[in-house]
């Protein structure tokens, strides 16, 4: 363990020491995995809260947030929380150290997920009943512009540059690709059935995008914005209707994705470079979001219908063990 | 006759509401200049002028599984959710409201909108109406029954292109029959109304209640203002039986099936038409995106969305979903495509949804829901099928009576 990561964490939050050494002695005393004072941040959709835990999946605290919170990502140097709140239009700024929530950006109708700018002074929005990604300027609380995309907008990603944010459309099966600068859709990419959310290869030139209802990823490159490849899931014993994926994530090396896949009650994971499924591992019920232990060694995955969140070894492909996670959990966001 | 094409097609900013059509019928030239190239696909809603579902006070009453309201909201709220994905292949949906005057205008203004070119129709249309329509297009037109449940439109009657997006009152019955099995209430005291309509819900119920071994007792029961007569509408009176677990009451009408539910003689649940009613949509469904979509429908129609907006919604989609996947394809081709299940639709109740071979009706997910929310979905957990588990509402491959192809 490295105990300088240790002292700069305890400095800011004095009131977790005991939750965290605790959790750290109980993880030495059990076993020889590595351990990692992580913190574990769920959003649950129905107890406007977020909850959080150690990295070993013990319940911590839990911080007050606005209504039916659902994305969440940090800043730069992740002393603060953005918290989307798609019933009571905010996003939502949580101060990690003090674990309260400080102040709310108010957003449009039904905002879900959302990407940050690369200076961390925009959030780009996917407004639900708008169909429009707007875009927020976080100090001055201001709708900055708005770009009208398909029906109900879910995945954002913004682009390294920042010069280009890519929307999924789940009405119109595309993905926009919509210019920042511009201020208005370059392209669309016609994906599978869905699409819902992105991850991006650490080298930039290849875009994942779940399809939830055509059982895939869609794999794009970013130079030419055509779909270049697609993965298919396929689960021994289970029907095309019943995979459903829609979290997605890619390790820091790019060799690996990870894909929650919904009512299979599955997480895949695939090699990147021969696009096939590795393995699969049994989490909960609808599977959904999805994040990685700093050092990728596990997995969390959220899952709605279970309320609970399963722990996935990565190296094994096993899970090891399932928490209660409050009511509906969506996302887990994780942080040394 | 009259005409009130809604446009709003690609680039159109305004949807008229009005078409001034002249004595001859339609004017069909499309109002708006569209986006060059674009390919505009009409399609009419052909329902009737006078019709007592749509009466003022009869959409006061808002009986469960009965239309909201007019069904253009929901048309056009298809052609916004599609306008972006079709616009990429330089398509575009536009929608027509067809009121007739009367059903003996069916057959001329059918092929009026024929000569037009507007050959995709949804017939929210009674029943005799709609066989009358299928019978006059032949496959000249591919229509969709959007309002009416009864089987034998996707039995005896069925027509090769004529699809069914509103779900069979065997659907809704199998539904309601594996939601009982599931909960092992097993015994359900029937009370059943005078007249056809009941005496097909009832019908459609045996069918299912035999599937799913529930047994039925049936109690006939009937509205009437002699005095002799009284017992036969007094709920107390006819639920007086000792053994059953559930009261299912069948009343096409609704007014009877609402006075049921707490006046039974014994505390029992009640389902059917009241209570816990099998419904294709409702208001208060919270997955899959269904509060996107009823909001959004809230906001055009300033009403809650009922079962035949969703099926008029997924028409419309069914269309866009059609004619983006072969865009040169004949209206035969689109129903062999349909017919096909290689087109499927998303309806926001969780799976893709896909049209049956062998009798053009919509597979779905249907709905137990009583006014205040979704109790359930069938088909149920546990309930298998060796291909496709929402084959299990309704009939199936093997038991349809439809020997229509396109």
């Amino acid at each position: 363990m490295n105990t300088s990561i240790l002292n700069r964490f305890t400095a800011r939050q004095p009131a977790v020491l005991s939750q965290l050494t605790c959790a750290l002695g109980l993880a030495l005393a059990a076993t020889a995995v590595q351990v990692h004072a992580a913190n574990v941040y769920v959003s649950n959709e129905k107890d406007n809260k977020i909850v959080v835990f150690d990295a070993q999946g013990k319940q911590t605290s839990t911080i007050d947030v606005c209504k039916r919170p659902r994305h969440l990502m940090f800043n730069a140097d992740k002393s603060r929380i953005y918290v989307c709140c798609g019933d009571s239009n905010e996003l939502g700024v949580v101060d990690r150290a003090a674990g309260k929530l400080l102040e709310t950006v108010p957003l449009g109708d039904s905002p879900e997920i959302f990407d940050l700018s690369p200076d961390g002074k925009l959030a780009y929005v996917s407004i639900e009943d708008e169909s429009v990604l707007a875009a927020y300027d976080l100090a001055t609380k201001k709708e900055v512009f708005r770009v009208k995309t398909g029906g109900e907008p879910e995945g954002v990603l913004v682009s390294r540059d920042g010069k280009t944010a890519y929307v999924t459309s789940e009405e119109a099966n595309v993905v926009h690709v919509i210019d920042l600068v511009a201020k208005k859709v370059s392209k669309n990419i016609k994906v599978g059935k869905r699409p819902r959310r992105f991850a991006l290869t650490p080298d930039g030139s290849e875009l994942w995008i779940s399809n939830e209802l055509s059982a895939d990823v869609s794999i794009v490159d970013t130079n030419t914005h055509a779909v270049k490849a697609t993965v298919k899931f396929d689960i021994k014993g289970m029907r095309k209707a019943d995979i459903t994926p829609v979290g997605v994530l890619l390790t820091k090396d790019g060799k690996t994705a990870w894909v929650t896949l919904g009512k299979a009650n599955h997480v895949a994971e695939v090699d990147v470079a021969s696009r096939q499924v590795r393995r699969t591992v049994l989490a909960g019920k609808r599977a959904w979001g999805l994040a990685l232990s700093p050092d990728e060694t596990t997995l969390y995955v959220t899952n709605g219908l279970s309320d609970d969140m399963t722990l996935v070894d990565t190296r094994e492909g096993k899970a090891i063990r399932t928490v209660a996670a409050g009511r509906v959990p969506h996302t887990p966001l994780v942080a040394q | 006759m009259t005409l009130r094409p809604v446009l709003c097609g690609l680039g159109a900013v305004l949807c008229l509401s009005h078409w001034p059509v002249g004595a001859q019928g339609v004017k069909a030239q499309p109002p708006v200049a569209a986006a060059k190239g674009v390919k505009t696909v009409r399609v009419a809603l052909v329902s009737l002028q006078s019709d007592d579902r749509y009466g003022n006070r009869r959409l006061e009453r808002a009986y469960p599984g009965h239309p909201g309201g007019r069904l253009l909201p929901a048309a056009e709220m298809a052609v916004a959710d599609t306008e972006v994905a079709l616009a990429e292949d330089k398509l575009a949906l536009q929608i027509l409201d067809v009121r007739l005057g009367g059903v003996d205008d069916l057959a001329s203004t059918l092929q009026r909108l024929r000569g037009e070119g507007v050959v995709h129709w949804l017939l929210d249309l009674p029943v005799a109406a709609q066989v009358a329509a299928a019978q006059a297009a032949g496959p000249s037109a591919l229509m969709f029954n959007v309002s009416a449940s009864h089987d034998s439109l996707r039995g005896q009657q069925c027509a090769a292109h004529l699809f069914h997006t509103v779900p069979s009152q065997a659907m809704l019955a199998d539904a309601l029959g594996q939601f009982l099995a599931a909960r092992s209430w097993r015994q359900a005291l029937v009370l059943q109304g005078p007249g056809e309509a009941n005496a097909l819900l009832g019908d459609a119920w045996g069918r299912a209640a035999k599937r799913y071994g529930i047994q039925s007792q049936l109690k006939p029961y009937k509205l009437s203002g002699d005095p002799r007569e009284r017992d036969l509408s007094n709920p107390r009176l006819l639920t007086s039986e000792r053994q059953h677990d559930v009261v299912a009451v069948w009343d096409a009408d609704g007014e009877f099936a609402r006075t049921v539910p707490y006046a039974t003689q014994l505390p029992r649940p009640v389902v059917g038409s009241n209570g816990l009613v099998p419904l294709a949509w409702h208001p208060q469904w919270e997955r899959h995106g269904g509060p996107q979509v009823t909001r959004r429908f809230r906001k055009a129609a300033e009403r809650p969305m009922t079962g035949q907006d969703w099926a008029t919604w997924m028409a419309v989609r069914s269309v866009a979903a059609v004619v983006q996947a072969q865009p040169q394809a004949s209206v035969v081709e689109q129903a062999r495509l349909l017919r096909s299940g290689q087109v499927s639709v998303d309806g926001a109740k969780g799976p893709a949804l896909s049209f049956r071979a062998w009798d053009g009706q919509l597979r779905q997910p249907v709905f137990l829901a009583h006014a205040d929310g979704v109790v359930a979905t069938a088909p149920m957990d546990g309930v298998l099928h060796p291909t496709e588990v929402l084959d299990t509402l309704g009939h199936d491959l093997a038991e349809s009576t439809c020997r229509q192809k396109p």
